[in-house]
């Protein structure tokens, strides 16, 4: 079975964001990028699939800063092919201008699986699994967090809210938004993606969809409005116990 | 023509309440435009739904045997059916798992315009405007969503359930099943209920929630040893379920359970909107977060930027 994972990358949320001078971007200069986690899930589950019934795992992005270091990650993990698409892309890149890329890239393409993170914290225009599923004219299901394949077909788990789940049989080909893999993705140590870098290489195909369009057009930037919650305890760690500790007694909770 | 439409999301027999949020929502978008609020609504036998949905003017139904459960490929067939009968101008889609398979397949089959994660939308000066909460709630982005049509998916919670729950009897227009329902990729095998978990999180008093922040897995002890001493349980946010490293009920949040103790004590939790769905209507939120930016301060009721390695360790020694 060959499955196809699309791998993005995202602004670190660890990191201050600034605005940029715009008002309509991130401040991009300084921005530290990780990979989207849900990629990171699709990815393990794909590697898990791999060993569960064979074939290979194809690991895929857009071209960008640091992409080629974000595919010879996949390889060292477990990726057999690495693809990087190539082509002149609307900035700034939305979900719908994405999918079309890889749409096109991946159009005759041998595969019956494309597993990809079910969303991203950027996507202000939808999500790039379910938008490209539709430009291939193949199914989907979003939000999964099992996959199993057996004769041709998927059977996956879908989460609703409150922990309930739907379980859908699915033709292949399909895409597949995943929202957790069965287990921890794996790390890749660093001598390992060193040795990737060595002996994996990155083939290249050009985009022959890089239409922009179906997004909102973005007016302004702004950090949500602070101040009107919480109030803030300052002080020392045994300060600040003193204070929780303080506050739950006046709320009758110890 | 420029009717507001929303997609009546229902689970198990009942709407959730994303629907009468949407519903309250698009009641004041039509009022804003002079013109019709119509409720899409697909399943099998929903004729006993309808009057909970009053809020409509029109409920527009699509009634086959693939629509009885959700199903992506089956439910994006019927809804586009809709959006071509209504022809609306808004489709308020909510940003649920359900409409997460929705939105943005209408978009790309109809090529419609789509804004996401959106906690806020209205018209200005004739202009539909939406703000979404980008970047894990920490910054949020004002957009302008130009064509005849647009889709709107909107974060569960966002607006009151309350304004869209009025008992009626909307006139109801059912419309022929598309053929393709028949000649399905994607089919609906069963629904599976949560495992009773150890612990009924949403019958807890207290309970000291987890995030990313507590680091690894080894560090949970200690978390479980202050939710003792405060008479409460451990719960969570997505990651540290999607980790494994504490089971499904123990989930706070959109894919999780929503909770309403008296104390949520959110420990290295930056606050997601998801999350926040969650958690949101707790009694007293008291979240400790080393980063002073993190969204959970803005929900919660007190708030520490500090090191839960240092305080947490203090706070169980003052608990006694």
């Amino acid at each position: 079975m060959n499955i196809i994972v699309p791998l993005r990358q995202v602004p670190d949320l660890v990191e201050d964001l600034e605005i940029d001078a715009s008002g309509k971007d991130l401040d991009r200069e300084w921005l530290k990028y990780k990979i989207n986690e849900f990629d990171d899930h699709a990815l393990e589950e794909a590697l898990l699939l791999k060993e569960d019934v064979g074939g290979t795992v194809t690991a895929m992005a857009l071209d960008g800063d640091d992409v080629d270091k974000l595919l010879f990650t996949a390889a060292a993990k477990g990726a057999d092919k690495l693809i990087k698409v190539t082509g002149d892309f609307p900035q700034p890149l939305s979900s719908h201008a994405i999918a079309r890329a890889l749409a096109s890239a991946i159009q005759g393409m041998d595969y019956q699986l494309i597993l990809i993170g079910v969303q991203a914290v950027d996507e202000l225009d939808g999500q790039v699994g379910v938008l490209l599923a539709h430009y291939l004219g193949v199914p989907h299901v979003s939000v999964v967090t099992g996959v199993q394949v057996t004769n041709g077909k998927a059977v996956v788990h879908k989460e609703y809210a409150g922990g309930v789940m739907g379980e859908f049989e699915v033709t292949l080909p399909a895409v597949l938004g995943i929202q957790a893999a069965r287990q921890t993705p794996r790390y890749a140590p660093v001598s390992r993606v060193r040795m990737a870098m060595r002996k994996s290489t990155i083939e290249e195909v050009s985009a022959s969809d890089t239409a922009a369009g179906g997004t909102p057009e973005i007016r302004k930037l702004f950090k949500p409005e602070k101040g009107a919650g919480a109030q803030m305890l300052d002080g020392s760690p045994e300060e600040v116990a003193e204070k929780i500790v303080s506050i739950l007694k006046e709320k009758g909770i110890v | 023509m420029s009717d507001v439409l929303v997609f009546a999301e229902h689970l198990q027999g009942n709407f959730t309440d994303s629907t009468f949020e949407l519903l309250g929502k698009g009641r004041e978008l039509a009022a804003a435009t002079g013109d019709h609020l119509v409720a899409a609504l697909l399943g099998n036998g929903v004729d006993d739904m309808v009057h909970q949905l009053g809020a409509a003017d029109k409920v527009v139904a699509v009634e086959h045997d693939q629509l009885a459960e959700f199903n992506p490929e089956a439910h994006t067939l019927a809804l586009k059916a809709v959006v071509q009968a209504v022809n609306p101008a808004i489709i308020l889609i909510p940003y649920t798992s359900m409409g997460m398979d929705l939105a943005s397949a209408l978009s790309a089959d109809l090529d419609i315009p789509l804004a996401s994660y959106v906690a806020d939308v209205r018209v200005e000066d004739g202009k539909l405007v939406t703000v979404s909460q980008m970047y894990g709630g920490k910054v949020n982005v004002e957009s302008e969503i130009a064509g005849n049509q647009k889709i709107v998916s909107v974060l569960a919670g966002a607006f009151p359930a309350d304004a869209g729950k009025k008992e009626g009897s909307p006139a109801v227009e059912k419309l022929d099943p598309p053929a393709e329902l028949s000649n399905l990729r994607v089919s609906f095998k069963q629904l599976i209920e949560p495992e009773g978990g150890d612990v009924d999180i949403t019958q807890q008093d207290v309970l000291v929630s987890i995030g990313r922040g507590i680091q690894s897995e080894e560090n949970i002890p200690m978390v479980e040893e202050l939710a003792q001493k405060l008479g409460g349980a451990v719960s969570a946010s997505r990651p540290i379920i999607d980790n494994k490293w504490l089971p499904k009920s123990r989930q706070v949040g959109k894919s999780g359970l929503k909770v309403k103790p008296k104390l949520y004590l959110a420990l290295g939790i930056s606050g997601a909107p998801e999350h926040i769905e969650g958690m949101k209507d707790a009694e007293l939120i008291i979240a400790i977060n080393s980063d002073p930016n993190a969204p959970i301060f803005e929900y919660a009721h007190y708030g520490v930027v500090g090191d839960l390695f240092d305080i947490v360790p203090v706070l169980k020694e003052k608990l006694g």
